[in-house]
């Protein structure tokens, strides 16, 4: 089987040898090696601790991959780029967003099973809950359950194993749901604010596809707001949470997942944020991005999408249901 | 940038700034062989001292060290790379692509690798020693009762998950977009086929590994308790969420192993491989069932019986398309023109040897049977026979397969048939009799044992060091073909071979395939 059009094939284009593997690499594992070993409160001889190993890390590593993508964004602009090599592109953002959603579908898992299974099962219910009568014996399983078990048949003072024995006492009161009136409640804000955000990406992107720039500007900009407003709220979420609620990663599974699900997916909204907004940047400062050349934009939105909807799920599993 | 028709850079340079699909996979196989040898040596440790019943050379702890890091540096270190370096090295040349689809992301996902591993094996010398909570990592063994060293190793484990992952994607983007025109996804070789699904099921629960231990990181020092009952969480999540990562690891192990072998038995059968829509039909199915099976490993752990069930019959399923892998290779070989060379006898080790353990596989499914079974030396038996006789044989008849065209030298053919022969000996030595002694009621992972387990464990041990000194073996014969083997010229080194490999230059050039090559029926699927 041959084809004609074989003999006029675009080249592929595969680029020199780089530096940027090795960069990266260095600026990744310094960063892994200051964290562990600073979250072990493990000093140097000299009694200086490892955090700061941490923070070179960091910077290596963004400075590589700042220069990483610029230089793919120059090999784009001086023409490299074949149209089989934009399509590798579209591939590798679908397959990283893929295998993004696996890792929030781990914790999601998490979620559904120690509200469906572990939770009654410790309250004594169906095939394992014979542990109920040997370990906390009267304990009533309820969701939000925002207290252990120990905690609420009378007390953490006996605990020794949970958590490492670093239970403290909170005033637990899972408020969220009976704030006084339906729009102080702030995850409905949250939820119409990253929804709109996601409607707004995409009339910067129409705007695009027709060659209006100032329009893609503007829209985009907005997304970009929405998105750092959504952050803010989610901050002060979570202060009242710690301030009045008594919700914190250490009350218990609720806090548990609720603090897991909503912290992974605000880093992720940070994370398309900064993408957006060097788009945004990148267009209002550099003029870059044409009707039918724009994958950088593509990919940010896609990715921006893909927090949208998995917000979608945390409103219904964490806050509703 | 420039001229593309160069040669490699000299020196130190070439290797750490290469962009090279054939560079890359180079790397990838001398770090898996010499992952593969420092595993091989924490076996040689633990099989010294299982030589005789009684504490005889390393107290309890070092022990488990060992049993821990055995396991994922061979998981992680040696068997997946192995395969990784083997799908840079084939995928381009068999497709007909001029490299990976993104070579410099592919120059990363191997060299954060290195550095990792380093640092796993670093934590030996830490306070508080290494892992030792076995290479599945249990909460609470590895939350509450961990060393410090678990921070590491779980940084580690993330390193190694986004390498695997842009690994992963980097072959499915090849694969998806880099075939030359006319080979259609009917056409591609079988070991393209095997790992683009290898590479889906990577990119699918590598992320959910990353979960499970994130959520370790956090019950370990930030005070959640999503392992701890005391919170309202439940140590038994982990093992789901484990598991729902580690049955598709396994198959992402054997996966491109049945690729390999593939490819090598039509060759020596000088026939075209038997049934080849339902080899990729068989792949994908067993890929699929890898999803809804994991709770076979945690049948004692108290699930309510109807999942025992489900995730019994589940998993009796996976023998119909494994089953019809097997006789698919008896079938490519019936009535063809069979010759014995070091890949074939590999081969043939493999069919043989990855079918027993196919077969304790499937009695291990039957959940009250397993309840005998769990947790004894029936199961290190077991998959040992998989992850060796299967995995690891297939990956050395592979490099034995492909070594001349990688570098144009003919290995010697006795050394590799007494490396294959005296490797044959040496595995069953070392594992068959931990079936008996499992069955028995030998409980793996611990140091000492009853006296009544004491001869076959002598065995054992004696089969481990042959088996392990086999592959010094292997390394002296694979240096002195590149250093001084004889040349081969032919293109073609095997003349029952077939693919676009086998139409480019031996030694494989540089560079090849620059422009898409003409893809006829000649090269379809070997």
């Amino acid at each position: 089987m041959t084809t004609e059009t074989s003999t006029e094939y675009e080249k592929y284009y595969v680029p020199e040898k780089s530096k940027l593997a090795v960069c990266a690499t260095i600026g990744l594992i310094l960063s892994i090696f200051g964290a562990s070993y600073g979250l072990n409160e493990m000093t140097f001889g000299d009694g200086s601790g490892s955090w700061g190993i941490l923070w070179v890390g960091l910077a290596i590593f963004a400075g590589t991959l700042f220069v990483w993508f610029r230089t793919t964004i120059r090999e784009n602009i001086a023409g490299m780029n074949s149209a089989q090599l934009k399509k590798s592109y579209v591939l590798g953002m679908f397959w990283f967003i893929f295998s993004e959603v696996m890792f929030f579908f781990a914790f999601f898992g998490a979620l559904f099973y120690v509200r469906n299974l572990a939770g009654p099962w410790l309250a004594g219910e169906g095939d394992g809950g014979r542990m109920n009568g040997l370990l906390w014996e009267g304990f009533q399983y309820s969701w939000p359950m925002a207290s252990t078990p120990q905690e609420s048949i009378g007390g953490a003072g006996n605990q020794l194993i949970a958590n490492n024995g670093t239970f403290e006492s909170y005033d637990k009161s899972m408020a969220f749901g009976d704030a006084s009136a339906w729009y102080a409640w702030l995850p409905l804000w949250n939820t119409l604010i990253l929804l709109s955000s996601s409607v707004t990406v995409h009339i910067a992107h129409l705007g695009l596809l027709d060659g209006n720039k100032k329009k893609f500007n503007l829209w985009l900009g907005l997304t970009v707001l929405l998105g750092i407003i959504f952050v803010f709220v989610q901050a002060y979420e979570y202060y009242e949470a710690y301030e009045h609620f008594g919700l914190t990663l250490n009350s218990g599974i609720y806090g548990s997942t609720f603090f897991m699900l909503t912290g992974f997916h605000g880093f992720h909204v940070m994370m398309g944020m900064t993408m957006l907004l060097i788009q945004w940047i990148r267009s209002v400062k550099f003029g870059h991005f044409t009707a039918d050349d724009h994958f950088g934009f593509e990919a940010s939105s896609w990715y921006w999408h893909f927090v949208d909807v998995v917000w979608v799920f945390l409103f219904l599993f964490v806050y509703i249901l | 940038m420039g001229d593309h028709h160069h040669g490699p850079a000299k020196g130190l340079s070439r290797w750490l700034f290469t962009t090279n699909h054939k560079d890359i996979g180079t790397m990838y196989l001398w770090f898996s062989f010499a992952m593969f040898i420092l595993g091989g040596s924490f076996a040689m440790i633990i099989r010294a001292e299982l030589f005789q019943p009684g504490m005889q050379l390393v107290d309890p702890l070092f022990f488990n060290q060992m049993t821990t890091l055995h396991g994922l540096v061979m998981v992680f270190g040696a068997i997946m790379p192995s395969f990784v370096g083997l799908a840079n090295w084939m995928i381009p040349m068999m497709i007909g692509a001029p490299d990976m689809a993104l070579p410099r992301m592919n120059n990363w996902s191997f060299w954060i690798l290195p550095p990792a591993f380093l640092l796993l094996a670093s934590t030996l010398f830490m306070e508080g020693g290494a892992p030792a909570f076995g290479w599945t990592f249990y909460a609470p063994l590895s939350t509450t009762y961990a060393a410090p060293s678990v921070t590491i190793f779980i940084f580690c484990i993330h390193v190694l998950g986004i390498s695997s992952i842009m690994g992963s994607i980097n072959i499915i983007a090849t694969v998806m977009n880099m075939r030359a025109p006319g080979m259609t996804y009917m056409k591609m070789p079988l070991f393209v086929w095997t790992w683009l699904i290898t590479a889906f099921l990577l990119v699918a629960v590598m992320p959910v590994l990353a979960g499970a231990v994130t959520m370790m990181l956090m019950d370990i020092h930030f005070g959640t308790s999503f392992f701890s009952a005391a919170g309202g969480g439940d140590p038994v999540l982990f093992q789901h969420v484990f598991w729902f990562f580690g049955h598709p690891e396994v198959y992402i192990i054997i996966l491109p192993a049945f690729g390999v072998v593939s490819q090598i038995i039509p060759a020596f059968a000088r026939k075209p491989l038997f049934g080849y829509d339902s080899m990729v039909y068989a792949t994908a199915s067993i890929a699929f069932l890898s999803f809804i099976v994991w709770a076979h490993h945690m049948y004692t752990v108290g699930m309510p019986v109807a999942g025992e069930l489900f995730f019994m019959y589940a998993t009796m399923l996976i023998a119909v398309p494994t089953g019809v892998k097997v006789f698919n290779w008896i079938s490519t070989m019936w009535r063809g023109a069979l010759t014995f060379e070091t890949p074939m006898l590999f081969c043939l080790g493999f069919l043989v040897l990855f079918t027993i353990g196919g077969f304790t596989g499937l009695m291990l499914s039957i959940a009250p049977a397993d309840f005998q079974y769990h947790d004894s030396y029936f199961v290190v038996a077991h998959f040992h026979y998989v992850m060796v006789a299967g995995a690891v044989f297939s990956m050395t008849a592979a490099v034995y397969y492909w070594l001349p065209k990688w570098c144009g030298k003919m290995y010697s053919e006795t050394m590799g048939k007494t490396h294959f022969w005296i490797s044959f000996i040496g595995f069953n030595l070392t594992f068959f009799p931990q079936h008996f002694v499992g069955l028995a009621g030998m409980p793996r992972r611990i140091p000492d044992y009853a006296l009544q387990f004491a001869d076959f464990n002598m065995m054992s041990s004696i089969g481990a060091f042959i088996y392990g000194s086999s592959q010094i073996l292997f390394l002296y014969n694979v240096i002195a073909t590149i250093v001084s083997g004889k040349p081969v010229s032919d293109d073609k080194v095997w003349d029952g071979a077939e693919g676009l490999e086998w139409t480019v230059p031996t030694p494989a050039p540089y560079h090849t395939f620059e422009t898409p090559p003409k893809v006829d029926a000649s090269h379809a699927h070997s």
